[in-house]
């Protein structure tokens, strides 16, 4: 496929609006419900977020590629290990996570004091986990995989922005008793993701 | 049943999480990043309520402050000065004497039969006084007594009662928050370092005609405790007797000449003694004395034409 613009815009444009991984794909939906409550916070959980789904699809790549799929370094009609995927994914994006942690912590502090406790969190997101096991179900090449990965997590940070302004709005608002808190959340979650269903068929060619 | 298979799948995980866990044990070390031990000691002694009080992001932020150097010892509110005495040994200084502070709502509540229109929205100051007029109280200085100092302290040191907040002394850790929450800005941090601790419990700047019109013994600025004060304690800022605790010494000398029977100390507005204050004044400087006794006198029976 090589280098093609044209289907890497594509795949950043559908992983971004038509396949949000939080409003059409229903991923991530615990993290986006926790760190919702204030723009702040749910900006810096979308950063955080990206910034992992990135570097997990480049490094989930290369294992799934030679590891995993190709059953010829295991000699003469070796198996095919793609039963293990998940398995091994997650176990990637927990060492991942940690090993990041740690390298952010003394390289660029900075950058660490702004992530926060969200990076540690993100272990456990299975949007995550649902954008590398995507690239091989799609049959993402390296690169491919990289920018469906940062957009998927572009379009996380699209949809947590949204989400917590309008929850910052929910607060001050009246709403029937038995809504109050999470129930309203979750219902105008659902509406958001209603309102996101207007990009499905949105295609480039 | 093909083994191979099966045995391959348990290799390649097992080398898999192996090679993973050799990764982060040594990135532990390479990454490892120095913490002053005096900064984890230090946040040892800390309460850990994150109350801020200290001015920093939560314990943790004093703590490293303090092991910096960039912070004194004894900026813990929370913790007062048992904890400041910790923090020193760790740091090897000397904590010097902390002033005991406590919050101190400035508002008796007086103005709460005064209301202006019904207020039915958020059960929350901030909200309250954001609609117009501010709040349903006519007195546009006065706690509305919906409680968002309540949900503000983290100690459970201060409680609306009878629709005015009160300040618990025994919880109080002189944090502030409930000073910062505070739409109408009466709640302040006072020192108690007298024994007979004098406060005037009113925030209002109104004139006495209009302060009068709005509550039931809130300040109507006559200034008569700043007259009377040996110490000269008290100002007259826009109408509102303010004291100066640096130099007040508690004597109560304004609590008893307040016409309003605002001021308190220690919390109660003492008894007047019509006898022996009053009789000393008279007998001396007469002349000094008669116009400043005639004040209240004149303000007291205005009060129940309006």
């Amino acid at each position: 496929m090589g280098f093609d613009l044209a289907n890497l815009f594509s795949v950043a444009l559908g992983a971004i609006l038509v396949n949000n991984f939080i409003f059409s794909q229903f991923l991530g939906i615990c993290p986006f419900m926790g760190v919702s409550k204030k723009i702040d916070t749910a900006a810096g959980m979308g950063i955080a977020v990206t910034f992992v789904m990135g570097l997990a699809s480049a490094i989930c790549w290369p294992i799934n590629q030679f590891l995993l799929v190709n059953p010829a370094i295991y000699g003469e009609g070796g198996p095919n290990l793609a039963f293990m995927q998940t398995v091994v994914f997650i176990l990637v994006i927990a060492a991942l996570v940690q090993f990041i942690e740690m390298f952010l912590k003394k390289s660029m502090p900075s950058l660490y004091e702004a992530l926060g406790i969200y990076l540690p969190l993100i272990t456990t997101n299975c949007a995550v986990l649902g954008v590398v096991l995507q690239n091989t179900q799609n049959g993402y090449d390296f690169i491919t995989s990289v920018v469906y990965g940062i957009t998927g997590g572009l379009g996380f940070m699209l949809a947590i922005v949204i989400f917590a302004s309008i929850r910052e709005r929910l607060t001050f608002s009246e709403c029937p008793k038995a809504f109050e808190g999470f129930p309203i959340a979750l219902m105008t979650a659902g509406l958001v993701a209603l309102s996101f269903m207007g990009f499905s068929g949105l295609k480039v060619f | 049943m093909n083994f191979q298979i099966v045995i391959i799948a348990v290799v390649i995980l097992a080398a898999l999480g192996a090679l993973f866990g050799l990764v982060l044990g040594f990135a532990a070390k390479v990454f490892a990043v120095e913490v002053d031990p005096k900064e984890e000691a230090v946040l040892g002694c800390l309460p850990g309520a994150n109350c801020g009080g200290c001015g920093f992001a939560g314990c943790s932020g004093y703590a490293a402050a303090v092991a910096k150097g960039a912070a004194p010892v004894n900026a813990c509110a929370a913790g007062g000065e048992a904890v400041a005495a910790q923090i020193a040994e760790i740091m090897g200084v000397s904590a010097g004497a902390m002033v005991k502070q406590l919050a101190q709502v400035h508002c008796t509540g007086c103005g709460q039969n005064y209301k202006q229109y019904e207020y039915v929205g958020l059960h929350d100051c901030v909200a309250a006084s954001k609609v117009p007029g501010g709040g349903a109280l006519s007195c546009a200085y006065g706690c509305l007594g919906l409680g968002s100092c309540e949900k503000a302290c983290p100690f459970d040191a201060i409680h609306v009662i009878d629709g005015v907040a009160k300040v618990d002394e025994e919880k109080c850790k002189a944090c502030g928050k409930c000073v910062d929450i505070c739409p109408r800005h009466i709640i302040a941090l006072e020192p108690y370092k007298t024994k007979r601790h004098v406060t005037i419990p009113c925030s209002s700047h109104d004139k006495g005609v209009d302060a009068r019109k709005v509550c039931d013994n809130g300040c109507i600025g006559c200034s008569l405790c700043a007259k009377n004060c040996p110490k000269e304690a008290i100002t007259m800022v826009n109408n509102l007797a303010v004291i100066d605790y640096e130099k007040c010494i508690g004597c109560g000398i304004c609590a008893q000449k307040c016409p309003r029977k605002l001021i308190t100390v220690d919390g109660k507005v003492p008894e007047v003694k019509p006898a022996a204050p009053k009789a000393a004044p008279a007998a001396a400087p007469a002349a000094a004395a008669a116009p400043k006794a005639e004040a209240p006198k004149a303000e007291a029976p205005a009060e129940p034409k309006e």
